[in-house]
């Protein structure tokens, strides 16, 4: 088995390892009251039969290491369970979310990253000059505003100002896939300002890292335009770290879609989610989770090998 | 004076007048805090600064107070943070073996975990108040304190004076407070800064999202998600509080931008 079979296989079992011990986690964080969930639920006014009922639905009158396995087990089956609110099983009430959050972050993915490749290349290109320095100054904004801000501030604009595009992000099945596009353009473009910003920086820093190398130097000296050094020299050695950084980036955006997703009221996993935890239901809320947690994990993992696998030099543990 | 230093300087005078607005709230607000006023989103005029919210409270009266509140929940999860990240990291550098095993595996699982995802999963469960939301905060974040002052006594730890120290015979004491916290502050110091404004942006999140700080208590979070439905009517009262969340971020992060490349470049100079 050569070294980098061995190394891929070791980033998946630690995928693996992180999987279970995110639902670890999860189960733990869910069971972590020291008194009674049911009675947290329900309140103090609660009723001894409406407790007594709540124990049995989610089964508190086992110990915690039967029901985390049973629920593991389930899982492994998927079966999600039953929502504690309505009754449904999770599984349908999952099915159509999933697929409207995947829309959206394949949306923003499709949207950001030939925009962030341009625009890094432009700012390596233009190093220190104004261009770069306009495109810094910008994305440096970007990161540190929160997500709500710039939703606002396109909503008004955009919406509500020009009226260009709906203010809320209705999506059906019915619609047909222009008509989607159309509704999720306003959380799309919020979501793609805040990623681009990242994504554009750090494909920014790798260029310009394979441009500080002695080969570039020697390009340079041997009489090559700026042009060629960059596009002939330069990225095809810097697309490894390129590419692990638009995937480490698309993890980001599973999470930052929580917050869009509620500001547009757009039916998605992450309003879902917040909408659940206020509900304190917590079947629904553990599944969430989990798949949130599980898209960042394998993301992650996926970032890690293409890395490796793209670079030797990370195939030796620095000593 | 040039361009680099007045961009420091207003950032400073940003993160001091805020820091004011929140020691001092009840002195400079204008109206009582939760009072009724006026009507619901009025603009701007020379009784209400910054116009009135949805129930008709003075917008400017109600900033003042959630300054007081994003800025002591985010300070407090901060320093709790850091209390325990760096004394754990500490710990797993200078004792190495299981303890080390141990804190270090619990970190590598905690970090590939979303830290959003995880604090709503806990808030599912957890009552909702300001010793949860600092706990969940600073339980979450402590992972980066904890890699960084890891990192840096591992350094420290294995390096000759530290060692002829401890041939000395310096007591553990000793050790810890002449040879390895002079050397792990700074690094640790400018951490600190973006920490915070992590926080603050997290609790803002979170508050927005419905799941922070409660009513009647209010964050700028909370402001915005109290106001936010103005928005489709073209009213601009949600984009006061998160203009403050901006403004405070924006120059807590060029503060420590800049005081960090001082350090770095009088270093290189000396």
């Amino acid at each position: 088995m050569s070294e980098l079979t061995r190394l891929i296989l070791r980033r998946i079992l630690f995928a693996v390892g992180a999987l279970l011990g995110a639902s670890v986690l999860i189960f733990i964080g869910t069971n972590i009251l020291p008194g009674d969930v049911a009675q947290a639920i329900l309140g103090q006014s609660a009723t001894p039969e409406a407790l007594a009922n709540l124990r049995r639905d989610l089964g508190l009158n086992e110990p915690a290491v039967t029901r985390y396995f049973n629920w593991l087990f389930s899982l492994l089956q998927g079966d999600l369970g039953h929502s504690l609110t309505n009754q449904q099983s999770i599984n349908d009430m999952l099915g159509g979310r999933l697929a409207n959050t995947f829309f959206l972050a394949a949306v923003v993915a499709v949207i950001t990253v030939p925009l962030a490749l341009l625009l890094g290349l432009i700012a390596a290109r233009y190093h220190d000059k104004l261009p770069d320095k306009i495109l810094s100054f910008t994305t440096l904004a970007a990161i540190s505003l929160p997500e709500f801000f710039i939703a606002y501030i396109f909503l008004l604009f955009f919406a509500v100002q020009l009226g260009w595009l709906p203010g809320l992000a209705k999506i059906s099945p019915q619609m047909n896939f222009w008509q989607q596009l159309h509704a999720v353009l306003l959380p799309a473009s919020t979501l793609t300002f805040v990623v681009l910003a990242h994504m554009m920086r750090m494909t920014r820093a790798a260029v310009l890292n394979v441009m500080s190398a002695p080969y570039i130097e020697t390009a340079r000296l041997k009489g090559a335009s700026l042009r060629s050094v960059i596009f002939r020299h330069a990225l095809p050695n810097a697309i490894a770290p390129i590419v692990n950084v638009i995937v480490l980036n698309l993890a980001y955006l599973v999470v930052g879609v929580v917050v869009v997703e509620v500001i547009f009221v757009y039916p998605g996993l992450g309003q879902l989610m917040v909408d659940h935890v206020s509900k304190r239901d917590i079947p629904v809320v553990q599944a969430c989770g989990l798949i949130f947690a599980a898209t960042y994990i394998l993301l992650n993992m996926a970032a890690d090998i293409i890395a490796v696998a793209n670079d030797p030099k990370l195939r030796y543990p620095r000593t | 004076m040039n361009r680099h230093n007045l961009l420091l300087f207003c950032a400073a005078a940003v993160v001091v007048f805020f820091l004011a607005m929140a020691l001092f709230a009840p002195l400079i607000a204008p109206y009582e805090v939760g009072e009724s006023v006026s009507d619901a989103w009025e603009d701007s005029s020379a009784a209400f600064p910054l116009g009135t919210d949805n129930l008709g409270r003075d917008m400017l009266t109600r900033l003042i107070y959630g300054a007081r509140t994003t800025i002591l929940i985010a300070l407090a999860a901060t320093l709790l943070s850091f209390f325990v990240g760096s004394i754990s990291g500490l710990l797993a550098a200078s004792r190495r073996g299981w303890l080390d095993s141990i804190l270090s595996r619990t970190v590598d699982l905690l970090l590939s975990f979303p830290p959003l995802i995880f604090a709503l999963v806990m808030l599912s469960v957890l009552p909702v108040n300001h010793f949860t939301l600092i706990t969940i905060m600073a339980f979450l974040d402590f992972t980066r304190v904890f890699r960084l002052s890891r990192a840096a006594s591992l350094s420290i730890v294995t390096s000759d004076f530290y060692e002829a120290a401890k041939l000395r015979g310096e007591t553990t004491l000793y050790l810890l407070r002449h040879e390895i916290l002079p050397n792990i502050l700074p690094p640790l110091l400018s951490e600190f800064g973006l920490r915070f404004s992590f926080m603050i942006l997290f609790l803002s999140s979170l508050s927005f999202l419905g799941l922070g700080v409660q009513p009647p208590d209010a964050d700028w979070g909370s402001l915005v998600k109290e106001n936010k439905d103005g928005i489709a009517f073209g009213i601009t009262a949600p984009l006061v509080p998160a203009t403050a969340i901006a403004l405070l971020v924006v120059s807590v992060n060029i503060l420590v931008d800049g005081v960090v490349n001082r350090v770095v470049r009088g270093d290189k100079q000396r």
